[in-house]
């Protein structure tokens, strides 16, 4: 299986064990990620105004790169998933926002959301599978109990995110059961960390961030794995502490055998 | 309603693409919302002042520069009335302005630690300027 591949810039920076774990657990899986040519920054976040178009064209320079490959576009980030996906999504049902940007694009063909973009999480779950997974795992995370944060962007808006159900997610539960951990289910898990707030009111993102891991302690859990590097830095640095909080594909590469 | 209100009011309606006149006042939206306590008109008001083209409030209020984004609103509405969108249409009527960025590039070195991710800087300059 070759994928196109969108890493983003945080992955480049900050997070490089986020991508780094990510491909090294996709070898080992069988999965060729393509990182794009010449990607630009998604933006990190979603510009929800229907006048906004500048905004959005890095996305869509990205989503018409895969489709001259004919291939799915892989993101690893929740933030540059949730910007493109819900871009991809303006450009199959928004006229006027397709229009705007392929006018000031100019492709040769317009791009109309033909590109099928998949979180990293949703290539193990629909395009791999949870139990040829388990298969391969060498190293079982066996006694590790472990929070899933799905925080804000993987899940909604979920009628565009078509990522799993908004309020009672399985997928990061089953994924922690399939590398041999076990899933520790908690309220806030779906709660916001408190974003980029944490740039102008820290105050407002240690109070969100603190929430979520009271909430994963009080139900047992020794360490939380995210998807964002956002959420990592605000459960880490926002809060006391008191749990350890990794990103997913370094459990999935320690699992495999590859870390 | 002085016609400046009037026309920004439909002008913030165009932004979102979608009527605020939908919402049935559940409240849904605020009881949802994890900023709730931190801003100064909330979510239903909010979509309630955009019908009511009490625009020029809204382009006062704390509330632009304490949502989060989270989308929690967006997802329970049960009218499609998504107050986040208003909020953003009304920060961007703000922001668009030249001289109005909320977050200004000099006072970002200030703000940096070791850890911080780009993410967050690349987005606070999203939501906080143009």
């Amino acid at each position: 299986m070759t994928y196109s591949y969108f890493p983003g810039c945080t992955l480049k920076t900050k997070a490089k064990e986020l991508d780094s774990y990510g491909r090294k657990a996709a070898e080992a899986l069988g999965v060729t990620l393509e990182e794009l040519d010449d990607w630009q920054c998604c933006g990190a976040v979603y510009p929800m105004a229907k006048d906004e178009i500048a905004t959005k064209l890095s996305s869509v320079r990205a989503l018409n790169s895969a489709k001259q490959k004919s291939q799915p576009l892989v993101t690893i980030c929740s933030a540059c998933h949730h910007v493109i996906k819900l871009v991809n999504n303006d450009m199959k049902n928004d006229e006027n926002i397709a229009l705007r940007a392929n006018n000031y694009l100019g492709f040769d063909e317009p791009y109309k959301g033909e590109t099928e973009v998949i979180h990293y999480l949703e290539m193990l779950r629909d395009k791999i599978g949870f139990d040829t997974i388990k298969q391969k795992v060498v190293n079982p995370l066996k006694g590790r109990k472990i929070a899933a944060y799905y925080g804000c962007m993987l899940l909604r808006p979920s009628k565009e995110m078509q990522f799993d159900d908004p309020e009672n997610p399985t997928i990061m539960e089953d994924f922690i059961r399939a590398i041999g951990a076990e899933p520790v289910e908690y309220a806030f898990r779906n709660e916001c960390c408190g974003g980029y707030m944490t740039m102008n009111d820290k105050s407002l993102a240690q109070k969100a961030a603190g929430k979520v891991v009271a909430s994963a302690k009080l139900k047992g859990a020794d360490e939380i794995i995210t998807a964002c590097p956002l959420c990592l830095y605000n459960l880490k640095q926002n809060t006391d502490g008191s749990l350890p909080v990794t990103f997913f594909t370094e459990l999935l590469a320690e699992a495999l055998g590859v870390k | 309603m002085s016609m400046n209100q009037k026309e920004l009011s439909e002008q913030i309606i165009s932004m979102v693409g979608f009527n605020p006149r939908q919402c049935m006042k559940c409240g849904k939206c605020s009881a949802t919302c994890p900023a709730l306590e931190e801003m100064d008109i909330h979510p239903h008001h909010f979509a309630s002042m955009v019908c009511e083209g009490r625009i020029n409030e809204l382009l006062e209020s704390k509330t632009l520069f304490r949502c989060l984004s989270c989308f929690a609103c967006v997802e329970r509405c049960p009218r499609s009335v998504e107050p986040a969108k208003l909020i953003e249409a009304v920060r961007d009527c703000v922001i668009r302005a030249k001289g109005a960025n909320f977050l200004s590039p000099d006072a970002v070195p200030g703000k940096l630690d070791p850890e911080l991710p780009q993410q967050a800087i690349t987005a606070a300059f999203r939501k906080y300027g143009k």
